[in-house]
């Protein structure tokens, strides 16, 4: 089960829009709740629809149309998104509505908005895309539930093109809701670019939208191979983890050496660093290690992010200064792993390659 | 009349989100659904709400819409007709 | 990948009844679950009738076992209550004997609770135990709570599409089995009634203010209801020598792409659906003995869905019944509650009626089956599910040979 990136879209808390920029020029928010650069969707959207749309819609709809032009594709095979929180900005207006107004003088645009598969369903919608449609929404395993259904359906072998996305939306008041069962900094100054730095528990929010084109057929515009993907639920040690990651590498013929850069999820939460630490000193201690949650803030699709990175650090053959952790060992950069958790219950490895 | 009609281009604008329209590029004997202002089914239910809130008019069949919803005039003269 | 998908275990929860058995007797006294709203305070108790579950969350915590401290939402309890009945069906004793996996979809997830608690969230003021309510907010967090009870590792996820999350969840699980990625899995969903979601209803106007009437040309909407389903899924491998109830034989997903809610008049979305999982069975439509539809007393829906069956079966319909108005329209479960039911079907022959239905539609070519059938062989059923969105799948059962 592989196939070849060979389009991608993404709205982030970056300026990642540009497909062919590379984070030229790194945002520093110096915030603790990162929200995302949007585009300017006039041509990108159609405007009867986009009037009801609700922002992680239009930046969703809008990452999955620059997506489907860098591919070339008109009509993608099949549609898969992940998304653990759905559309929550429609959700908390409905919600907020019937307590307000004590269920009385509601309209249908939030309520039918709200629901968790509206992203997909709107793509389809707007290019009249009958295809199969599906919408996982696993908390840290949703879009990593939707790449495995990419990567299944092209080896069924009748679709050739597949779109798979990952979507979430930070509000301000869910912010303060996660807020109170330790998901963020308490401190007031948490300067983002050191995040790595930190030695406190909680993280950054974030949010994000990334839209990727897996093909069965390598192209020229082809950003890297996608060989694999594992989730690991809860693991109970380190010895479980590296194994599951030997298990991936070694179906491949490779092992951890062969590995030039990781990409690990860490998010300046002290509570959760513990599994990043161990691998950078063990397994891939010879490998480059980057990092990413201090561009895109921590969210349940952030892996989305990551593989966005990936593809774009093997496609450049360059690593960002801005990603590093410690120094760049890698003369070249062919195999990329993909280490990130959610909250440690969550874990996920992605391994990409070059074409 | 011409009151209640430009108060309801308003209310439409607002609760339909037609934020790049304004009041005088509403025509009020335009159809408001397929051509002219081309709202849906969505919309339909949008403005039986926008009725029963801010006209105090309860419509229980959503099919009676269709006539009261034919343009801007229409529905005014439902209001003035149905206002207690 | 032309492997086999066995259902070796079945666990149901629904307005009629907790467990298998009491769902049959429901089925056989034509006994609907649907009536007041009691365990929801909302200003539509009594105007609208729904199909709820007779018993509270603290009741439901104690049929799954647990004890009081171990309550959560009402969409994880139901949940783990058929998935528990499923898994014992299936006469597992060591779950991690082989590589077993959970696939369970939800449309409201924690929001049954969220919505009592929002407000008091957001107040810093106040604080208590509830708060660990936050994290039962997310769709996947019912999921874990059910894997983590029947201690479920390997595999985990959760879908979301709409009214038709279910049956993707059931597709997705068969997917993963004939990728060989595991052996078994427990494939479901689950929802519970909240004020949201009646209110969401209400505001597009669907919600019948008397008992629904699928297929009835004098339909007035949809009863909401609320429950789960769930089956074990195997790989033949993995089944051997085990009670086999039916086979997965077929499934398909398809979008409509027409509107965000209503489905297209000629129901073009159920059309491919239908048309793809007959495909995957390898099955011609005229082999099909029972349609449980989706029908969910909508005006849209069952003309549509009418429509595409028409088409498919050449207006050749064999026995069709929406279940519908004895469970209410179950949103993210209904799809594996009715898989339940097609394979109750396939096991007992015998094909469950299509309550409150009158008047025929004249733009269909049948009338759905309206009394207890008990005397035809059942070999396959065809059981649709569509949701908003869009979404539209179909799944067929087959008779084990």
């Amino acid at each position: 089960m592989e196939a070849y990136i060979k389009g991608l879209g993404i709205v982030s808390p970056q300026k990642t829009f540009d497909t062919n920029d590379f984070l030229s020029e790194v945002v520093e928010h110096n915030s603790k709740s990162l929200n995302c650069i949007e585009p300017s969707y006039k041509e990108l959207l159609n405007p009867t629809l986009a009037r009801r749309m609700s922002r992680i819609i239009k930046m969703s709809i809008a990452a999955s149309t620059v997506c489907l032009r860098d591919a070339k594709i008109e009509i993608p095979d099949a549609i898969m998104t992940g998304t653990a929180l759905g559309c929550l900005e429609d959700t908390e207006k409905f919600l907020l509505a019937i307590i307000e107004n004590e269920e009385q003088f509601l309209t249908p645009t939030s309520f039918i908005q709200s629901t968790h598969n509206t992203v997909s369903a709107q793509i389809a919608l707007q290019l009249k895309c009958m295809n199969y449609n599906f919408t996982y929404v696993h908390k840290g395993f949703s879009f990593e539930s939707a790449v495995l259904d990419g990567l299944m359906t092209i080896a069924e072998g009748e679709a050739k093109n597949v779109l798979v996305g990952g979507h979430d939306e930070m509000t301000e008041k869910f912010y303060r809701v996660c807020d109170r069962i330790g998901y963020w900094k308490k401190e007031d100054d948490v300067p983002t670019m050191e995040l790595f730095e930190s030695k406190t528990s909680g993280s950054i929010a974030g949010e994000g939208a990334a839209f990727f084109m897996l093909s069965h057929e390598k192209t020229e515009n082809c950003y890297a191979k996608l060989r694999g993907i594992k989730t690991i639920y809860k693991p109970e040690s380190n010895i479980e983890i590296e194994a599951k990651i030997s298990e991936l590498l070694s179906s491949k013929g490779l092992t951890a050496n062969d590995i030039d850069v990781v990409v690990y999820g860490i998010n300046g939460d002290c509570r959760y660093d513990k599994t990043y630490n161990h691998l950078k000193d063990s397994l891939f201690k010879k490998s480059t290690s980057t990092y990413f949650k201090h561009l895109c803030g921590e969210y349940q699709t952030s892996g989305s992010f990551a593989m966005w990175m990936a593809a774009k650090m093997i496609k450049t053959q360059t690593i960002p200064s801005a990603v590093l952790i410690g120094k760049n060992k890698s003369k070249q950069i062919k195999n990329v792993l993909i280490y990130n958790t959610f909250l440690d219950t969550d874990h996920s490895v992605f391994l990409l390659s070059q074409c | 009349m011409d009151a209640l009609i430009d108060q309801l281009k308003g209310e439409i604008i607002e609760q339909l989100n037609l934020e790049d329209l304004k009041k005088e590029d509403i025509d009020a004997d335009a159809p408001l659904f397929g051509e002219g202002l081309g709202l849906d089914s969505i919309d339909a239910l949008e403005l039986i709400v926008l009725l029963e809130k801010n006209h105090g008019i309860k419509i229980a069949n959503p099919a009676d819409g269709k006539k009261i919803f034919q343009s801007i005039r229409s529905m005014a003269e439902f209001i003035k007709a149905n206002k207690k | 990948m032309s492997s086999k998908i066995y259902i070796t275990g079945i666990g149901v929860i629904s307005a009629i009844g907790n467990d298998v058995a009491e769902t049959l007797a429901s089925f056989e006294q034509l006994s609907s679950g649907i009536g007041e709203l009691k365990h929801i305070r909302s200003r539509h108790k009594g105007v609208v009738p729904v199909g709820e579950i007779k018993a509270t969350n603290a009741e439901l915590t104690a049929m799954a076992g647990l004890g009081p401290d171990k309550e959560s939402t009402r969409t994880a309890l139901l949940g783990l209550i058929a998935a528990q009945q499923a898994v014992k069906s299936a006469g597992i004793k060591n779950i991690k004997e082989l590589r077993t996996g959970i696939v369970s979809a939800t449309s409201v997830g924690g929001m049954g609770i969220t919505e009592n608690l929002w407000m008091d969230y957001l107040d810093p003021e106040k604080s208590g135990p509830w708060l660990k309510y936050i994290e039962a907010h997310e769709c996947g967090d019912s999921t874990e709570f059910i894997a983590d009870a029947l201690g479920i590792k390997e595999y985990l996820t959760t879908i979301s599409t709409a009214c038709s999350s279910s049956a993707n969840a059931i597709m997705f699980g068969a997917r993963l089995i004939k990728h060989g990625i595991l052996d078994r899995v427990i494939v479901g969903g689950t929802d519970s009634m909240s004020r949201f979601t009646i209110n969401g209803f209400m505001t597009l106007m669907i919600l019948d203010k008397e008992e629904c009437k699928p297929f009835d040309s004098q339909r007035q909407g949809l009863n909401l209801g609320e429950g789960a389903g769930f089956i074990v899924i195997e790989s033949e491998k993995a089944a051997k020598g085990k009670e086999i109830y039916a086979e997965l034989s077929g499934y398909g997903n398809s979008n409509d792409a027409y509107h965000q809610t209503a489905s297209s008049p000629d129901g073009a979305g159920a059309f491919l659906a239908m048309e793809k999982a007959l495909k995957v069975s390898g099955l011609k439509p005229s082999d099909i003995d029972y349609i449980n539809a989706h029908g969910t007393g909508t005006a849209i829906n069952d003309l549509s869905e009418g429509t595409a069956i028409d088409r498919i079966f050449s207006n050749k319909v064999p026995d069709i019944s929406s279940t519908k108005a004895f469970t209410g329209h179950t949103l993210g479960a209904c799809a594996a509650i009715e898989a339940v039911f097609s394979i109750l079907a396939i096991k007992h022959n015998i094909i469950f009626p299509n309550l409150n239905y009158k008047n025929p539609m004249h733009e269909l070519s049948f009338k759905p089956t309206i009394s207890l059938k008990i005397d035809k062989k059942i070999n396959h059923v065809l059981s649709n599910s569509f949701g908003f969105g869009g979404n539209t799948s179909a799944l067929i059962f087959s008779r084990h040979k």
